[in-house]
């Protein structure tokens, strides 16, 4: 190796004589020309030199970019104005063919596109005007350090400590131990409210939903409860529980009860407890996507595919729901069902596990 | 009344009063009963005219009696609903086998054929008839109400606007602009391709027909202004912006940032 030393210590090893790579290499080291070494200091390139633009150089050119300035700020004034004509002379009903849109609200178009205008005009010019006739001379500003001179400091200590000093902090101990206690006590209203506004705990209000044993299962929307008969094979009926009508807040309780009724041949129902849960071929599932929530309505009767509209999960209706596709991780909790002495369907017992997507405490 | 009353355990007043007893129902349940589902107008002619256009037509995918091939489904019991739909829209005959039949504008046969196939196949087992034109021009129905029954049954698959969207591997809900209140109930009645069936027992025929007045309603709506994007929401519009929007803030980030000449 000695044969390659240079000047400023060992160079790498030649490429030809090892693998590249082989052999460690310091960064000031290898390939380098020149001395080898990094430099004590790097040395302030300073600026790259100024350039001088167009309008800086001849007065026709400044004189052009002003008119293109005012040009913009026209187009600005012009928009406005059309604004402000259109805004009483158009009908709000007129209809017109605009091509590339189709048949529309003219005064809508007309009120939007000139709105735009007369901003973008205001934008425009003034970057326009910036860039071509504000100074554009690259300048230095030298920054101050931060720190306080010494002495300044030292006054704001004795400052400070005379003032304590005066209030008679030192002298009585008491004064001084009872407003840290109140000041520290204090403290605890704020964080308290700010904890409490957080509101109540959930407690086991995601893992239940309305549905309870003998719920009769009626449509969404009329609410009317749903004879067995009246499900034909291949259809769908959107459901939720009569007991929705006497909700005080319908809205919480139909996202997490929501459900979907549905009847297949009963052969095609793989799974001997989802048959089970069911009647006759009828099966009732939550709606309520396992994955972030949304409703799975998207019923292929042929296939018996259920999708969700947001993410494309795919549940397998004919295998208990379970995920075929799509990112939920869970099958779709199913609903067990039978039908009461009037032939109407409804709720064997409540759904058994929390329905709707994961959350922390859901065991 | 003597007479009758001496005769009252004549051997013969069981049977008498048992052939009365069956009479009586018999006529009341002729006079009562729910029709079946053939319209009366349907003719051992048309039947036949039917049988003929369906075996040059229909007998391809569907076998030579409707009980369907490996290339189509059965058509017993699918009812002249189905007939009058999947003919009516174009959708069928299909030019090939694919996954779902497209709705065409022209369509193949007249009204007069359609109906005669609907009487054959309907001839074959009992299925939904074509509905009465009672509820199937939306007139007088609750637009609002309709809405909400559209929001809740349908609009998961076939979009808020009725623009239609995906399903499955190429299948896809159609979009149901400027499609005839007739055939909107068709559909719903017999669950074509991957649609479920909203029968009547699910949704009422008033119900129904309020659904059909909301989609004429938007047929009829008026664009406010701007551009729709096919009214497909957040992906046609997600879409646009990412585009177009960004791609003029790049443009605009461009110019600021160059020097001027």
């Amino acid at each position: 190796m000695n044969n390659n030393d240079t000047e400023h210590g060992a160079q790498a090893a030649d490429p030809g004589s090892e693998g590249y790579g082989s052999t460690a290499v310091r960064l000031d080291q290898g390939h380098i020309e020149g001395t080898g070494r990094l430099p004590e200091r790097f040395e302030d390139p300073g600026f790259a030199p100024h350039i001088a633009r167009a309008a800086d150089l001849d007065e026709a050119a400044a004189k052009r970019a002003e008119k293109q300035v005012a040009a913009m700020f026209g187009v600005s004034m012009l928009g406005t104005l059309v604004f402000i004509v259109a805004y009483f002379a158009i009908p709000m009903e007129s209809q017109v063919f605009i091509p590339g849109i189709g048949k529309a609200n003219l005064s809508n178009v007309v009120l939007g596109v000139s709105l735009a205008l007369g901003l973008l005009g205001i934008g425009v010019g003034a970057v326009h005007w910036a860039k071509t006739l504000m100074p554009d001379e690259e300048v230095v500003e030298e920054r101050h350090p931060l720190r306080s001179p010494d002495e300044a400091r030292g006054g704001f200590v004795k400052t400070m400590l005379t003032g304590g000093t005066d209030a008679q902090l030192d002298r009585r101990p008491l004064i001084k131990y009872s407003l840290g206690g109140a000041l520290g006590l204090f403290a605890i209203p704020l964080v308290v409210q700010v904890v409490g506004s957080l509101g109540p705990l959930p407690k086991d209000e995601l893992s239940k939903t309305m549905w309870k044993k003998g719920d009769r299962l009626v449509r969404d929307p009329e609410h009317t409860p749903i004879k067995a008969t009246d499900v034909s094979i291949g259809s769908v009926f959107h459901v939720l529980p009569e007991s929705i009508k006497e909700s005080e807040h319908v809205l919480e309780d139909k996202a997490k009860a929501a459900v979907l009724l549905m009847r297949l041949e009963p052969d095609a129902i793989q799974v001997a407890k989802a048959r089970d849960w069911g009647y006759d071929g009828i099966v009732a599932y939550s709606k309520i996507c396992t994955h972030v929530g949304c409703p799975v309505g998207l019923y292929e009767q042929q296939t018996h595919h259920l999708l969700c509209p947001c993410h494309q999960s795919t549940f397998d209706v004919t295998q208990d729901c379970k995920v075929i596709f799509g990112p939920a991780k869970r099958p779709l909790p199913q609903l067990k069902i039978t039908v009461d002495t009037e032939g109407y369907l409804v709720a064997d017992a409540p759904f058994q596990e929390a329905v709707g997507p994961s959350f922390w405490e859901r065991g | 009344m003597n007479a009758l009353a001496a005769r009252r355990r004549h051997p013969a007043a069981i049977a008498l009063l048992i052939l009365v007893g069956l009479l009586v129902t018999g006529a009341a349940y002729a006079a009562l009963a729910p029709k079946p589902a053939q319209a009366s107008t349907v003719s051992a002619d048309q039947v036949e005219q039917g049988k003929k256009l369906f075996l040059a037509n229909c007998s391809t995918c569907h076998g030579l009696g409707g009980e369907g091939t490996k290339d189509g489904p059965s058509l017993a019991g699918v009812g002249a609903a189905a007939v009058d739909f999947q003919v009516g829209t174009g959708r069928m005959p299909m030019a090939k086998p694919d996954v779902q039949a497209p709705r065409k504008d022209e369509i193949q046969f007249d009204e007069e054929e359609i109906a005669a196939m609907a009487a054959y196949v309907a001839s074959l087992a009992p299925g939904p008839a074509i509905p009465e034109g009672e509820y199937t021009t939306g007139e007088g129905g609750n637009v609002a109400k309709g809405g909400e029954l559209f929001r809740v049954n349908c609009a998961m698959c076939h979009n808020f606007a009725g623009s239609g969207g995906a399903l499955t591997r190429g299948k896809y809900a159609p979009s149901l602009r400027d499609v005839e209140g007739k055939h909107i109930y068709e559909a719903m009645v017999t669950g074509p391709q991957s649609m479920p069936v909203f029968s009547d027992n699910n949704i009422t025929p008033e119900s129904k027909n309020d659904i059909i007045a909301f989609l004429h309603s938007i047929d009829k709506q008026e664009n406010p202004g701007g551009m729709a994007l096919g009214n497909l929401g957040p992906v046609s519009e997600g879409l646009f912006i990412w585009v177009f929007g960004l791609g003029i803030m790049i443009g605009f980030a461009v110019w600021l940032g160059q020097k001027s000449a």
